[in-house]
């Protein structure tokens, strides 16, 4: 299992965090995703033999939301 | 692909939109008012759109949605003005909203911009400059005036000032020298070093600072866990209630209106960014406040308890008084000086540390010295034999020292220990040496109990004596001495029962288990020390004990702050609901209401940011 951590840019509503988490974790090989709405971070774990970070990323690109960094 | 920034679609849109009211009102509902009014709305309304397609491709109806759907009724039944302004200000609110939200993370924002981006090491002779993140453990880092320190590490050669903001909040820059510890994100401002790295990359107190603001500003308060289950709630209700309402009344423009105002923007937002705002002020300060419910905590302290040694006091003994008889008062240091450059005795030490400051380097060394143990020391200046130490060492030597019994009686019931100076013919002076008290205890001590915090006493392992000198000087009342630390988590214990809320502040080194059972443990001088970085839901990284009255008043702010917004974003919600049935609210108006409402409340929450500015004025004022 991964974990990482994506900087979005500034997400102010926070109807989004429910839309942002619950996408992720429909995606296969996520296992866990949590969006924290204070710092606008998204905390992903997954299987990295399953999916690529790069596609995490995009679809939480695809959803609308920039991806400035992750860690 | 050309693709419109979020700038370009809030001006074109919010132009064509403006335009077209001008339209409407001199022509009316002409063709070419529909098209601007139709433009407007496409335009502003393609990112809504696409959000809110990508969200039902996971089957989720979220905000965009929402907006979306009532949008479309409206140009369905014509209301093409409604169209458009929603449109307009659903993306001008989402716009200013993410800008001022930004805001209020500019304080972290600032501080992760102090991150060094460069490295100058030196492997085998040879300088190269790296990425931070390449400098290993035990490599030679080089810092140069004017240069940001890259690591944590012990300076191997040469000699600066630092200034230390990054980890402490203090601009005013520290002298550091061979041996002592530096920090990565420092700067040095005025000389050439050469670093040993302790620590790297992820594993510097500045990085560890970093993600515990972080991850801080994520911890939900209470109050914010209770309002997003109220609006997880709200919002499927109120698109109940217009589905019932579309259905039944067949009151489409009711219907949709209140989707545009399902979402509890105001309320959902009014804790996190006062949260973020209070604890980035926090940290700019040098102060870490470990999350929204420490905040609230932190509000509503009712008794402080200080540990005595190393947080009231410095932890390290000092020369607090001296008394000469047959010398002056520098010439006695001098010679005690000389003698004690022979032992490596704590209290000889502080002696060696306050002549090297009133006189600078202290030269011979001494002749024929010998320790005479338990006692003190013996030597030879200037062909005559002196003797430093305690009354035991003078009663051994046959010197008679009755007169000066009442004045070490009274020194050693204010806690200090003295030293005796003297030679055979008798005593020549009396050095009183103790821990010495931190500059602004006694400020903070004063400061406390104006906020309105009465209860303020201290616990220490140390005898009652001592305990009780300290406790006179700094204005405690009430002090708790002798204690082991088991006692120490008891003595909460009793405090929290009968005052409430109690604060433990500690140097977090020895006091780690009564930092943890209080209900809240502050530790100081926390950047280097992991336990207290751990353990503590506050830190204050310097050892500027005076902060402590900050971080209360920072704390009720922030705390008083998240109840206006609440209480506002409640008055909204309600105001809204209540407007819309009413039918005196239309779709625009209602959105206007709602974003106006959001933004306020970020605008309150900014406020924040600013807390402490004439604080530090006053500080400066006194001198301090």
């Amino acid at each position: 299992m991964t974990n990482k951590i994506y900087q979005l840019e500034t997400v102010s509503c926070p109807s989004c965090i429910a839309k942002i988490e619950s996408a992720l974790k429909k995606t296969d090989g996520v296992q866990k995703s949590e969006v924290f709405f204070n710092t606008s971070r998204v905390k992903v774990e997954f299987d990295e033999g399953r999916v690529s970070s790069q596609e995490i990323k995009d679809r939480i690109e695809k959803l609308g939301y920039k991806v400035l960094s992750e860690k | 692909m050309f693709k419109p920034t979020k700038v370009q679609i809030v001006w074109s849109s919010g132009i064509l939109a403006a335009v077209s009211l001008v339209l409407k009102k001199l022509i009316g509902y002409e063709p070419v008012t529909i098209i601007m009014m139709m433009a407007a709305t496409a335009i502003a309304g393609a990112p809504i759109f696409k959000k809110a397609l990508g969200a039902l491709r996971y089957r989720i109806i979220g905000i965009d949605a929402l907006v979306t759907i009532a949008v479309t009724g409206a140009v369905i039944i014509g209301e093409y003005w409604e169209a458009a302004a929603v449109t307009f200000l659903f993306i001008l609110g989402d716009y200013l909203e993410s800008r001022t939200i930004e805001k209020t993370r500019s304080s972290i924002r600032a501080l992760m911009d102090l991150a060094p981006d460069s490295a100058r090491v030196r492997r085998n002779g040879v300088e190269t400059r790296i990425p931070p993140k390449e400098v290993v453990q035990g490599d030679l880092v080089i810092v140069k005036p004017g240069e940001k320190i890259s690591v944590d590490g012990s300076i191997v050669e040469g000699s600066a000032y630092i200034n230390q903001a990054a980890i402490t909040g203090e601009s005013i820059p520290v002298s550091r020298t061979k041996n002592e510890t530096v920090f990565s994100g420092t700067l040095d401002e005025s000389g050439y070093l050469a670093i040993r790295a302790d620590r790297v990359g992820d594993d510097t107190t500045f990085a560890r600072i970093l993600n515990m603001v972080e991850e801080a500003q994520d911890k939900k308060a209470k109050a914010q866990k209770f309002l997003e289950k109220l609006s997880r709630w709200y919002t499927p209700t109120i698109i109940l209630l217009s589905v019932v309402f579309f259905f039944i009344t067949s009151d489409t423009r009711l219907a949709l209106t209140l989707l545009v105002i399902s979402c509890p923007g105001a309320l959902v937002i009014s804790t996190p960014v006062s949260i973020v705002a209070g604890i980035g002020n926090g940290a700019k300060h040098g102060v870490l406040i470990k999350g929204g419910e420490i905040m609230e905590k932190l509000g509503n302290v009712r008794a402080v308890a200080f540990d005595k040694t190393g947080t009231l006091t410095k932890g390290r003994p000092g020369v607090t008084r001296v008394k000469s008889y047959k010398t002056d008062g520098n010439e006695l240091l001098r010679i005690a000086a000389i003698g004690e450059s022979y032992s490596e005795h704590p209290l000889g030490k502080a002696i060696i540390a306050e002549a090297k400051k009133k006189l600078g380097a202290v030269v011979p060394p001494p002749e024929n010295p010998r320790m005479i143990i338990g006692q003190g020391l013996a030597f030879f200046w200037k062909g005559k034999e002196y003797y430093i130490g305690s009354r035991k060492l003078f009663a051994s030597e046959g010197i008679d020292i009755s007169e000066h019994e009442k004045y070490l009686d009274s020194e050693e019931e204010k806690g200090q220990t003295a030293v005796i100076v003297g030679t055979s013919e008798g005593v020549y002076g009396i050095i009183s040496i103790a821990d010495t008290i931190r500059e602004n205890a006694k400020m903070l001590v004063s400061d406390l109990r104006s906020q309105g915090i009465k209860n303020v006493v201290m616990l220490t392992g140390d005898n009652r004596r001592a305990a009780k000198a300290v406790a006179d000087e700094v204005g405690l009342d009430v002090q708790y001495s002798e204690l082991l630390p088991k006692d120490k988590v008891r003595v909460l214990k009793e405090l929290g029962e009968k005052y409430g809320t109690v604060a433990m502040v500690g140097d977090g080194v020895n006091d780690a288990p009564a930092l943890a059972s209080a209900d809240l443990g502050i530790a100081i001088g926390g950047a280097g020390t992991d336990v207290a970085m751990e353990t503590a839901d506050v830190v204050l990284m310097s050892a500027d004990i005076g902060k402590l009255s900050y971080v209360v008043g920072l704390s009720r702010a922030t705390s008083h702050n998240i109840k206006q917004n609440i209480v506002f974003a409640l008055i909204v919600v309600v105001l809204l609901l209540a407007g819309v049935l009413a039918k005196t609210m239309n779709m625009s108006l209602g959105m206007l209401v709602h974003e106006g409402s959001v933004l306020l409340v970020i605008i309150n929450a900014m406020r924040l940011m600013g807390y402490g500015r004439s604080k530090d004025r006053n500080t400066a004022e006194r001198g301090i």
